[in-house]
C-alpha cells in the first residue's frame, strides 16, 4: 500500500474529520485530527488497514500539548503519525486508546506522568518512570519545567 | 585492623551494583569472569549478597529512585570495606549531570576508594585498578 | 487452598538486597499474577537531548543501552537526516551495516550465555562470552571501542575502515563461525534444553500483534516483521540474506531465531566487506531546518524508534526515543500467567530484556509475603534443569 493510497483510505473513510495532510515523503506522512476521533481513526488504522502501533510521543508547543500517535505498515515500509492537539493545558484531556490495542498500556502512563495528560476511561494511570516521591503537578516534559542547575559540590 | 584488611587482598569478594546505569559497565565487569580475563583465579568472586561483600562495585549515575537503596546497602557491608566506583557515569555522573532525575554523584553519597574511569573501562583498566587497590589496602 | 504468594524477580545483576523488579502473584507453583514497575534507570534522556546540540544529542543516545550502542545512534541520525533530507554516501551506508551486524552477533551470543547461565548451563554460558570477544576486538579495529562506539554522525559515520583491517576481521568471523555451529549443536540439539524450552511462555501470533511485540520475541510467533527488510535503512536494501522466523512462539523458538541470525548476520558483514564502495564518509551536513522526522533502526532486540522535532536551531525541540523491549516487556503478562515460578527466570530472559533501554525494573514488595530473591529463582530455574536431566538420562 503506497502512502497516497493510505492516507486516501483514512481520509474517505473520515471525510472533513481529517483536518489537514502533510506528506513528507513517499515513506512519511502526517495527519492532524481532532482530539475528540482519536478512538475511532485509530481503531480504523490499527484493525482495519492492519498498520502496527508504533509508539505515541507529546510535544509542550505554544498552541497545547500535541501528541502524535505513530503507525507502520510494515509490507509497505511506510509510518503514518497521527497528530492531536490538546489545547488546554491546565486540563488535558484525551480518550484512552487501551481499548482498541493492549500496546498503549504503557505509554499514556508515561505521558500521564510527564506532561500531565489525562487518558478517559484509563484506570491504571500509576507513575510509569519517576520515583513514588516525585512532587505531584511537576511534569518534567513540559517546557516551564527547567531542571535545576547545581553543581552539588558547591553546596 | 590491619590483619583483616590483609587477608582481603588475598581472595576479594565483590557486590556489584547497578545504580542505573547502561549495562556497558556492567558487561564489562562480568566480561571479566569469563575466560579471557578470568579473574576468579586471583580470588576475585562476586558475591550475592552485600553482607559477604568485602567490595561494593558501584556502577551508573545514581538517581532519586536508586539513592536510598545504595545508602541502605553501604550501611550493611561489613567494614573493613571498600567502594569502587566504576565508570564516568559512578565518578561524576559523566553526561547526566544536569538531568532532574540524577541526584548526587556516588561520592557524595558513600566513601569512595576508587575511581575506574572510562565509558566503558575495558577489562585491562578493571585488573589494573583491583591492582591499585590492594596496593592501597597493604599500604594502610 | 490457594496460598497466594508474592515473589519479586530481578535481573542477573540484581540491583539491591531487596530485589525489586517484578512482582509475582503465585498460587502454589503456577504464577497467576504479574505486575511490574519500572523506573530505576531512568536517567531523563529526553528531557537533557533538548538541552543539547544535535551533535552530542548522538552520544547522549548511544548510552541509553551498552549493547544497543549502535541502533540507537543509527535511528537518531536517519531522523535528523530525515528532516533535512540528507543524503548519506555509500561508503558510510555500508559501514553502519557492518557496525550494526557486528553489535548484533555480540549482543546474541550475549544472549545465548546469560540464557545459559539462568538454565544452569555454565559452560555454555563462558563459551558463549568467550567466543564473543574475538567481536569485540573486531568492534575495537573498526571504531575504536569495545563497547560504546561513537561511530554515527548526521550525514555518515566518523571513522573509515582501513584496507588493512578487512583481512583481519574475515579471519576471526571465519574462526567464529565453527565455534557458534558447537554452541548451537549444544543448545538446540540438547533433549533436556529440548524439554526444558519448548511449550514454555508461549505468546500467540494474535497476542504478538495486539502487543506490537518486536524482533526475535515477534518472528519467533510467526509475526514476520524485520525493519531491515521492511523499512529498509543503512545498506540493507543492496543486500541478500534471508529473515528467520519460527511458529511456535515458546522460548525455544525465540532461541533458535537468535542462534541463526549469528549466520546471517557473519553473512551480511562478508557482503558489505566484498563490496565496500570507496568515496567519503560523511555529508558534512550544515544546518537541519524545521521540521520532524522518523528514525527506525532493527536493534538486536527488534525495532528502535526515534521521532526528532527541529524548530531550526541547533537543538532539538523533541526527542522521542523508544526502546523495542518497552513493547515487548508488556507481552510477560501472556507468556508468564499459568506457567511455574522455576520457569518465570528463562521466560523472562527469552525476551532479551534491555533494562536500561526500558528503564529497568522494579516491584512493590508487601512486606507481610514469603519473598524470593533474584538468587533464589535462578537457583529454581537451574534445579529444574537438573531435576530434568536426571530424568532423561535414566531413559536413555
Amino acid at each position: 500500500m503506497k502512502i497516497d493510497e493510505a492516507v486516501k483510505k483514512i481520509k474517505d473513510r473520515f471525510g472533513n474529520k481529517v483536518l489537514k495532510v502533510y506528506k513528507h515523503s513517499e515513506k512519511r506522512a502526517y495527519v492532524d485530527i481532532d482530539h475528540d476521533d482519536i478512538v475511532p481513526v485509530m481503531t480504523y488504522v490499527f484493525k482495519d488497514l492492519s498498520f502496527r502501533f508504533n509508539i505515541a510521543s507529546g510535544v509542550d508547543t505554544f498552541e497545547g500539548i500535541e501528541i502524535l500517535y505513530h503507525f507502520a505498515h510494515d509490507p509497505s515500509g511506510i509510518v503514518i503519525s497521527i497528530r492531536v492537539l490538546l489545547k488546554d493545558k491546565n486540563d488535558p484531556h484525551i480518550d484512552t486508546v487501551t481499548t482498541v490495542t493492549k500496546s498503549a498500556w504503557w505509554i499514556e502512563r508515561e505521558i500521564h506522568e510527564l506532561f500531565g495528560v489525562e487518558f478517559n476511561g484509563n484506570k491504571d494511570l500509576r507513575p510509569l518512570l519517576l520515583s513514588d516521591d516525585w512532587p505531584k503537578g511537576v511534569y518534567p516534559l513540559r517546557k516551564d519545567f527547567v531542571p535545576p542547575k547545581r553543581d552539588s559540590r558547591k553546596t | 585492623m590491619g590483619f583483616r584488611e590483609k587477608i582481603l587482598t588475598k581472595s576479594i569478594n565483590v557486590f556489584h551494583l547497578s545504580s542505573g546505569s547502561c549495562n556497558n559497565c556492567d558487561i564489562e565487569i562480568i566480561d571479566c569472569l569469563t575466560p579471557r580475563y578470568d579473574i576468579e583465579r586471583f580470588g576475585i568472586v562476586i558475591v550475592g549478597s552485600i553482607k559477604h561483600a568485602d567490595v561494593l562495585l558501584c556502577t551508573g549515575s545514581a538517581n532519586r529512585q536508586t539513592i536510598p537503596i545504595i545508602k541502605r546497602l553501604y550501611a550493611q557491608m561489613p567494614k573493613p570495606g571498600f567502594v569502587v566506583v566504576f565508570g564516568a557515569c559512578g565518578a561524576s555522573r559523566g553526561m547526566f549531570k544536569d538531568s532532574y532525575n540524577t541526584g548526587q554523584p556516588l561520592d557524595e553519597i558513600m566513601p569512595v576508594d576508587a575511581y575506574i574511569p572510562g565509558c566503558p573501562p575495558k577489562p585491562e583498566a578493571i585488573i589494573g585498578a583491583i591492582v591499585k587497590l590492594i596496593t592501597k589496602i597493604n599500604k594502610r | 487452598m490457594s496460598h497466594k504468594a508474592t515473589i519479586p524477580i530481578g535481573p542477573y545483576h540484581p540491583l539491591q538486597e531487596e530485589p525489586e523488579f517484578y512482582k509475582l502473584v503465585v498460587d502454589g507453583e503456577k504464577v497467576v499474577d504479574v505486575d511490574v514497575r519500572i523506573g530505576y534507570n531512568h536517567r531523563g534522556i529526553e528531557k537533557l537531548s533538548e538541552s543539547k546540540n544535535f551533535d552530542q544529542s548522538i552520544f547522549l543516545v548511544e548510552r541509553i543501552c551498552g549493547i544497543c550502542s549502535s541502533s540507537h545512534p543509527i535511528a537518531c541520525v536517519q531522523a535528523i537526516e530525515e528532516i533535512a533530507g540528507i543524503e548519506v554516501p555509500e561508503r558510510a551506508l555500508y559501514i553502519r551495516t557492518i557496525t550494526q551486524e557486528l553489535e548484533r552477533l555480540h549482543s546474541h551470543l550475549l544472549w545465548v550465555g546469560l540464557a545459559g547461565h539462568f538454565l544452569g548451563y555454565n559452560t555454555v554460558f563462558m563459551w558463549g562470552w568467550k567466543y564473543r570477544e574475538p567481536i569485540c576486538d573486531i568492534m575495537e579495529t573498526v571504531t575504536g571501542n569495545r563497547q560504546s562506539y561513537g561511530m554515527m554522525k548526521v550525514g555518515g559515520v566518523r571513522r573509515d575502515i582501513d584496507k588493512e583491517h578487512i583481512p583481519y576481521i574475515l579471519e576471526r568471523l571465519d574462526e567464529l563461525l565453527p565455534k557458534v555451529d558447537m554452541v548451537k549443536g549444544a543448545v538446540l540439539d540438547d533433549p533436556v534444553l529440548h524439554a526444558r524450552l519448548k511449550g514454555i511462555g508461549v505468546l500467540t501470533r494474535e497476542a504478538a500483534i495486539d502487543y506490537s511485540a518486536l524482533g526475535p520475541t515477534a518472528r519467533a510467533s510467526g509475526y514476520d516483521i524485520d525493519v531491515r527488510r521492511d523499512h529498509p535503512y543503512a545498506a540493507y536494501d543492496r543486500l541478500k540474506w534471508n529473515v528467520i522466523t519460527q511458529n511456535e512462539g515458546d522460548v525455544f523458538a525465540k532461541a533458535v531465531v537468535r542462534i541463526l541470525e549469528i549466520y546471517e548476520s557473519v553473512s551480511i558483514i562478508r557482503q558489505c566487506l566484498d563490496r565496500l564502495p570507496g568515496g567519503s564518509i560523511d555529508a558534512n551536513p550544515k544546518d537541519i531546518p524545521p521540521g520532524e522526522g522518523v528514525g527506525v533502526a532493527e536493534a538486536p532486540r527488534g525495532e528502535v524508534f526515534h521521532y526528532v522535532k527541529s524548530d531550526g536551531s541547533n537543538s532539538p525541540v523533541r526527542h522521542k526515543v523508544r526502546a523495542p523491549t518497552y513493547m515487548n516487556f508488556p507481552t510477560f503478562r501472556e507468556t508468564v500467567i499459568g506457567q511455574t515460578v522455576s520457569d518465570a527466570t528463562i521466560i523472562l530472559a527469552a525476551i532479551d530484556p534491555c533494562y536500561c533501554c526500558t528503564e529497568r525494573m522494579i516491584a512493590v514488595d508487601d512486606h507481610d509475603r514469603t519473598v524470593l530473591t533474584p538468587q533464589d529463582l535462578i537457583r529454581l530455574s537451574q534445579e529444574k534443569t537438573l531435576k530434568m536431566k536426571d530424568r532423561i538420562h535414566k531413559v536413555c
